[in-house]
């Protein structure tokens, strides 16, 4: 490449206005547009020996994908995004990417990296206005059936990859929609229903067939399915929320994150009573906790017609595990932050929620995550007034699963894989998602899909399934 | 698509439906239960699997016309499909042979509690039933009870069939006269299932009861039908439908019932009113 001068910065991406978009669940983000694409990807230095791939947990070719939408060659740059990425418009707005290929990126080290998860939603959004239509490259029928469980990212790519290779692919989803944690749980103004429609409509395109209102455990166990499929991915996800087992907890009014998001995304509890399901508008909200799935609750409660939304999270923003663009988001959008506060408990009447009383922290040495422990202060008790509380700190593997079938489980009750093929310790069955990790992100769920679909693979045309005893067991 | 190829009306507002659900049918065991969704704007709401043709890939459900999504339900008509039927969910009635056991059912309760007493019945146990009712619209197979049932006492609050008398008079004097009593199953409205227990807990004898709770996806995502009781709050969805009525905090279980009540009269009387409006074209159309 000639020496050319690089912009030190970013190009900016356009958004709603902070004021507007509160009172609406349109997508916060408007994308950017050809220029703005070829202006971000020209930044690229297109390096002999790319970092960013790696810090990709698909492996996609970022430089190349660049280097085409440099050209204007969009079409390109998809095609080589699809080949190890079935959802870019999804991972393009979900992605923690500066934990990932943009935390690697070598401008990095001097400017701000490039911003390569805005021009991957480029593209993918490009391709659904002026694609051509999915190329369906029919591969030859390998005879060979594969259930997947779970219709969420880690299901649909491993469906998607399946079907690729040319085997006939089942997917059982126990909702009504597919989708997973992107149809119940991620919003719309950061993940539009259309969006997960279009990429789940370009799984189905690939001969997958979506069973909904199935749920594995209860309507066919795993031992019953593998009597007419050869081989199972499970990627259930980790649906079963955490509660901090505190006086006061069952009071109407507290929700799990999980309730709190499902009922406006998935039931668009925002759009009662047009929509059957309820939703308690609160005046007051506090979200307990500092992840992904707290700030979309908390936004999500704004949006619902909050007057006040507040975030309480225990240690301080230095530890938050939120993307930073959603922290961001959320600040500008007038969350408050409780930096350094744990929830003590929970008050009210007559069935109510009222007040959450917390107690302030200090930090103090490294726990286990590496992050620092949050060591309370003794006295420092007070209260804050809300009427509906969300607690939103993590959640673990459905049992419903593991409690059904004879399958090895971890810590947590996750499944146990083995990493280099996500075999679990039963024959014929594979795992990813968060139901291995007990709780990540969609492109890793995705990244790990991939290893499975490839093993999958593997095993559906030979056949050859190592001991489970020679499998390491360790859990991801 | 799930087709209702059955109604009956089995009460003023108590409805039967068969409905296709041949996924549900081939495993669904008494006790369990399914989510079902009218329409695409539905609410996903729980209802006991009231009976179950595996052959024939059907389930029977019963609802009581309580709000407006129950309304809806109600004016399905036989070809008529729901959008969604999951299932089934829960755990089922652990049935066997317990000797002597009283089954109690009230209003709407009464097509839950029947499953459970026919195979409690056909498992070799001596049964005593009690159903009950406000008035004689609201009660409904007398004689299916009757069929299975050693011993079937009918009351009303009302007197208007059988006895004038809450379910939980008959049920201390059989449990007075009935010491043997090995386990009692209580279906119901919440509150007559929290009086059961109180009915039941000083003469020791464990009682079973079926929880109806708020739910969403009744596969244990959401935590909403949680309940406190002894021990921890418990998921109905997952842990249940049944538990130990004598743990359970009904206190804190009807105070979460009632949450959404003022959402459930607003889509209540906006449903009312479209009715009216339609009725109204209806007559004006003739």
């Amino acid at each position: 490449m000639p020496q050319k001068k690089i912009n030190p910065t970013r190009t900016p991406m356009p958004e709603q206005p902070a004021k507007e978009r509160i009172r609406n669940f349109n997508e916060v983000t408007h994308g950017y547009s050809e220029e703005m694409a070829v202006n971000e990807a020209i930044r690229c230095l297109q390096c002999a020996r790319p970092t960013c791939i790696q810090g990709c947990p698909v492996n996609i070719d970022i430089p190349r994908f660049l280097a085409h939408v440099a050209n204007q060659e969009f079409q390109d740059a998809i095609d080589v995004i699809k080949k190890t990425n079935c959802l870019p418009a999804i991972t393009g707005r979900v992605c923690p990417q500066e934990n990932q290929c943009e935390g690697v990126c070598v401008l990095a080290k001097k400017y701000e990296p490039v911003a390569i998860g805005r021009v991957e939603r480029f593209v993918a959004d490009w391709e659904a206005e002026h694609g051509k239509p999915a190329a369906v490259n029919p591969a030859k029928p390998s005879g060979k059936k594969a259930a997947v469980i779970g219709a969420g990212p880690a299901g649909l790519t491993a469906a998607a990859d399946l079907a690729k290779k040319g085997h006939q692919v089942t997917v059982f989803e126990a909702l009504h929609k597919a989708g997973g944690v992107l149809s119940y749980g991620i919003p719309d103004f950061r993940l539009p229903t259309d969006v997960v429609r279009r990429e789940v409509d370009y799984v189905t395109s690939l001969g997958v067939e979506i069973k909904k209102d199935f749920v594995v455990g209860m309507a066919a166990t795993i031992d019953e399915l593998l009597e007419e499929y050869d081989a199972i991915f499970i990627g259930t996800g980790a649906g079963l929320p955490w509660f901090l087992g505190l006086p006061g907890e069952n009071l109407g009014g507290v929700y799990s994150a999980n309730e709190y998001l499902t009922r406006s995304n998935l039931m668009k509890a925002y759009l009662f009573p047009k929509y059957d399901t309820p939703i308690a508008i609160g005046e007051r909200v506090i979200t307990i906790g500092g992840g992904n799935t707290a700030m979309d609750a908390a936004r999500t409660a704004l949006r619902l017609g909050a007057r006040d939304s507040i975030i309480v999270y225990r240690r301080s923003k230095a530890e938050m595990p939120a993307r930073a663009e959603e922290v961001e988001h959320a600040g500008q959008e007038g969350v408050q932050f409780h930096f350094l506060t744990s929830p003590v408990a929970y008050h009210g009447q007559k069935g109510r929620v009222q007040s959450l009383e917390c107690i302030k922290n200090e930090l103090g040495e490294p726990d286990a995550s590496g992050r620092r422990r949050p060591v309370p202060v003794e006295g420092s008790n007070f209260q804050i007034e809300a009427d509906v509380i969300i607690v939103a700190i993590g959640q673990s593997p459905s049992p419903i699963i593991a409690k059904t079938t004879q399958i090895d489980t971890g810590k947590g009750g996750i499944l146990l894989v083995d990493k280099e093929t996500m075999k679990t310790s039963k024959k014929g069955v594979f795992a990813g998602g968060d139901i291995i990790t007990g709780g990540a992100t969609v492109i890793l769920a995705m990244g790990q899909a991939k290893i499975a679909a490839a093993a999958m693979d593997e095993y559906l045309r030979t056949g050859i399934w190592e001991k489970a005893e020679e499998a390491d067991t360790e859990s991801a | 698509m799930y087709r209702i190829i059955h109604k009956e009306i089995l009460s003023e507002s108590v409805k039967l439906f068969i409905v296709e659900a041949p996924v549900v049918a081939r495993k669904a065991r008494a006790g369990q239960f399914v989510i079902v969704r009218n329409d695409e704007y539905g609410e996903r709401i729980p209802l006991t699997i009231a009976d179950y043709d595996s052959e024939a890939g059907t389930i029977t459900l019963i609802f009581q016309e309580v709000g407006k999504s129950t309304m809806q339900m109600g004016t399905f008509e036989v070809g008529d499909s729901y959008e969604n039927i999951a299932g089934p969910l829960g755990h089922a009635t652990e049935i066997e042979n317990y000797g002597k056991v009283v089954m109690v059912g009230g209003g709407v309760g009464i097509a839950p509690i029947f499953p459970i007493t026919r195979a409690l019945k056909q498992a070799g146990n001596q049964v005593i039933s009690i159903i009950g009712a406000r008035s004689k619209e609201l009660l409904f197979w007398e004689g299916r009870m009757q069929e299975y049932s050693d011993e079937l006492i009918v009351c009303t609050d009302d007197g208007s069939a059988g006895r004038k008398a809450l379910v939980t008079e008959p049920l201390k004097e059989v449990l007075e006269a009935n010491r043997d009593a090995a386990k009692v199953w209580a279906i119901g409205p919440a509150i007559m299932m929290k009086f059961t227990c109180l009915t039941t807990k000083p003469f020791n004898v464990p009682t079973i009861v079926s929880l109806n709770t708020v739910m969403v996806d009744g596969t244990g995502m959401c935590g909403g039908c949680r309940v406190a009781m002894e021990g921890g709050a418990r998921f109905v969805c997952v842990d249940g439908p049944e538990f130990d009525g004598h743990i359970v905090d009904w206190d804190i279980l009807l105070e979460r019932m009632s949450f959404y009540r003022s959402e459930e009269q607003l889509a209540t009387k906006q449903w009312l009113d479209h009715q009216c409006k339609l009725d109204k074209a209806a007559e004006a159309a003739e």
